[in-house]
């Protein structure tokens, strides 16, 4: 069951490992002027709870059925009938162990990022001093502390309906492959409940540090400073706030309360909100500013561009009746990749651009970095774009083959399309890959800035030795003062205290 | 989309466009705002504004969205009423109490049963009649359909009558639609239940109500216990 693993592994080993595993560690520290993370131990100990998962997931595709074979979101029966699907042995116990392990290890490194924004800023680092990146992190670390424990607790749950032949999960008298449960008495939406709890949150844990570092970028590279800071500080509040009282809209079809569902549409559509308020800022961003088209901008424009479509998506299924007929449809597989792929691996990839030379103390190839970026931006809307229309003439999702359905079979054409702009999309990264490497290599040197950013981490040196700084960092303003009308650089660093300053950093960096 | 067979699929429909329509429009303002700025305000420019907010601009996109948001929200609650939450209802003996159902269907890996009442006009009683994989149901009338599952989740789903409803074992749950037409189409399964979840479709007849009677007066007799016995001869 391939669709499980990929989904599974994008989402849970890839997304939120690199987002906040990857970036966080590495720039909560640099952005906030701390020398290291609060807890190493933990840190390390983190870390180490990630491979016994990686070790389970991939264990579980030689078990019997080639991996789980209940889907991303695991829904028992199907998940814990023992006889209900040729992957529900092993393979499905050791993706739920797999879970549990992934869970611990985020939950453990989503403490450290909250004690160590909290407790380790700089002098002079107020929270409305922090970059817009910083302050993603920390939403999402505060979402995921609240979250993932449900989910873990689910996943123990479906690991002993699995293994202790307990019921949490399983209704009386039900059967499959004439087989039935050793207990019973319990409740399969229950289950449904405590997944989409953490997993609608999930998706804002996925996005939100996405959103952060493009607002960075939108603002370093227009030369301006970020429109309506304390706003959008507020929006990712509210969406994470928001976040966790909408996760019923997964659930519009599935049988529970159909009065609820009312409530969970009406959050829904307000989450449109706070969302639309940060497009509107990014787009006032670049207003008035004075556009450097590197490829981190070229990827933070395409983050806003594709979150728009993906978001916009989002308002149509919010809409239950609309959502009776699009339910499980390639129309949400569409809109889920344009949030999190379109959106969220663009930021990543332009994240990486962006940060590179902090990490490497090398500049990427800008051209390169541009082809890739044209490849990926045609490529991804080839690929998800027709996913709308296929999903409006009710192609269903998690078919092995829809042409069963003697209705589908007039789709063909574009699915074959799709899929050959998946794999025209799939090169493009090589792209990226020869880009990256070869960069760590040849690329020529960067000094400490060579964006000309303001935030605290282009302070220090490329690469940072350990400690991150050479020198005590004092804040002395917000990250955003760029093309401020008392300097005579476009940029003005936080750690500068007077704009007659500014000569003297040009001369140390 | 393919075309609605009810009046409840219409204005589903009529939704659906309607939405798009706003995205669109939406879409399109956005995609050329950028464009234009990202056209506009270029590398050549001599220096970027220094403006940090505008809070009456701000106000105008966050009110005026919550406003059509809100409105949204509001004005798809009746289509959702009728397709979930308002089941037809009968007058019995000055009662207004809600439909029977019409079918109880029962789905497995990998197949649906049609269980139909028999002579009692019953469902769930001895003399049930069920077939298996052909749903035919009379045009033009409230048809209620009772949804349960032998194993596991599963969902009834028909594209043209804009239905779908997951069926939880354990749960009993009811679907209805008003055909405005006669045809055929196909019931698919539209939740993941197992290896032959996409093999998991079945038929689905439309027909006249006099047609419905024939239909189902002769799969009575042939499925009755009594079929082919002495005294009950075809």
């Amino acid at each position: 069951m391939l669709f499980t693993m990929h989904a599974t592994i994008m989402i849970f080993f890839v997304i939120i490992p690199i987002l906040a595993g990857g970036f966080g560690n590495y720039l909560i520290p640099l952005m906030i002027g701390a020398e290291d993370m609060a807890f190493p131990r933990l840190n390390m100990c983190s870390y180490w709870f990630m491979w016994p998962a990686f070790g389970c997931m991939i264990l579980s595709f030689f078990m019997p059925g080639h991996g789980p074979g209940a889907g991303w979101t695991s829904y028992p029966p199907l998940s814990v009938l023992l006889s209900s699907a040729p992957g529900s042995g092993n393979a499905q116990t050791l993706w739920t162990l797999g879970m549990i392990f992934i869970g611990v290890a985020s939950m453990m490194g989503s403490l450290n990022y909250m004690t160590t924004i909290i407790q380790m800023r700089a002098p002079g680092m107020h929270m409305f001093r922090m970059p817009m990146t910083v302050w993603g992190m920390f939403i999402t670390a505060i979402m995921q502390a609240f979250a993932l424990p449900v989910l873990t607790a689910a996943l123990l749950m479906q690991l002993s309906d699995r293994v202790l032949l307990t019921g949490f999960f399983l209704p009386e008298a039900i059967a499959a492959n004439n087989a039935s449960p050793a207990s019973g008495g319990g409740q399969p939406l229950l289950w449904q409940h405590l997944f989409w709890f953490y997993s609608h949150p999930a998706v804002y844990i996925m996005i939100l540090p996405a959103m952060g570092m493009v607002s960075d970028m939108l603002s370093c590279f227009s030369r301006k400073p970020l429109f309506g800071y304390r706003p959008m500080v507020y929006s990712i509040t509210a969406i994470a706030g928001l976040g966790f009282i909408v996760w019923g809209h997964h659930m519009f079809i599935s049988g529970m309360n159909q009065i609820l569902a009312v409530s969970f549409m009406v959050s829904t559509m307000l989450i449109a909100l706070p969302s639309g308020i940060k497009v509107f800022n990014w787009i006032g961003t670049m207003y008035g500013g004075r556009l450097h088209l590197t490829t981190p901008m070229l990827f933070s424009i395409g983050f806003v561009s594709m979150f728009i479509i993906g978001g916009l998506s989002g308002i149509v299924m919010a809409a239950p009746p609309v959502d009776i007929m699009i339910h499980d449809t390639y129309y949400i597989v569409a809109h889920l990749h344009y949030v999190l792929f379109g959106s969220s691996i663009l930021g990543v990839m332009g994240a990486i651009y962006f940060w590179f030379p902090k990490m490497f103390g090398r500049m990427m190839n800008d051209s390169l970095g541009k082809l890739h970026f044209l490849l990926t931006f045609v490529f991804l809307n080839g690929t998800f774009y027709p996913m709308h229309l296929l999903g409006a003439k009710g192609f269903p999702r998690r078919y092995a083959d829809p042409y069963q359905l003697e209705g589908m079979l007039e789709l063909l054409p574009m699915n074959q399309f799709m899929t050959y702009c998946a794999i025209g999309m799939g090169a493009a990264q090589l792209i990226f890959l020869v880009n990256f490497v070869g960069s760590m290599f040849v690329g020529p040197k960067a000094d400490r800035n060579p964006w000309n950013s303001n935030s605290l981490e282009w302070s220090a040196p490329s690469p940072p030795g350990h400690g991150n700084f050479d020198f005590q960092p004092i804040v002395y303003r917000g990250p955003y003062e760029y093309s401020h009308p008392d300097t005579e650089t476009d940029h003005f660093p936080q750690i500068v205290a007077e704009a007659t300053d500014m000569k003297n950093v040009e001369v140390n960096a | 989309m393919p075309e609605s067979y009810s009046n409840a699929g219409n204005t589903i429909d009529y939704l659906f466009n309607g939405l798009h329509l706003l995205s669109a429009l939406i879409l399109v303002g956005t995609m050329l705002a950028i464009g234009w700025i990202v056209w506009k305000f270029d590398e050549s420019r001599e220096q970027a504004q220094h403006i940090h907010h505008n809070t009456r601009l701000e106000l105008v996109w966050s009110i005026i969205p919550c406003i059509i948001l809100v409105f949204i929200a509001f004005y798809q609650m009746n289509s959702w009423a009728e397709n979930k939450m308002n089941r037809p209802t009968i007058e019995v003996g000055g009662q207004t109490i809600p439909k029977p159902p019409l079918v109880l269907v029962k789905a497995k890996q990998f197949g649906w049963e049609f269980h139909y009442a028999g002579e009692d006009d019953r469902i769930q009683t001895q003399d049930d009649v069920y077939i298996e994989n052909e749903l035919v149901v009379p045009v033009g009338q409230d048809v209620v359909l009772q949804l349960e599952s032998y194993d596991v989740i599963h969902s009834f789903s028909v594209v043209e009558l804009r239905l779908k409803q997951d069926i939880v074992p354990g749960m009993i749950q009811f679907a209805w639609f008003n055909a405005t037409r006669e045809g055929e189409m196909e019931i698919a399964c539209a939740e993941l239940c197992g290896w032959g979840h996409y093999k998991m479709t079945a038929r689905m007849r439309i027909v006249s109500q006099s047609e419905f009677d024939n239909w189902l007066s002769r799969v009575t007799r042939e499925y009755s216990p009594n079929f082919g016995s002495d005294d009950g001869t075809p």
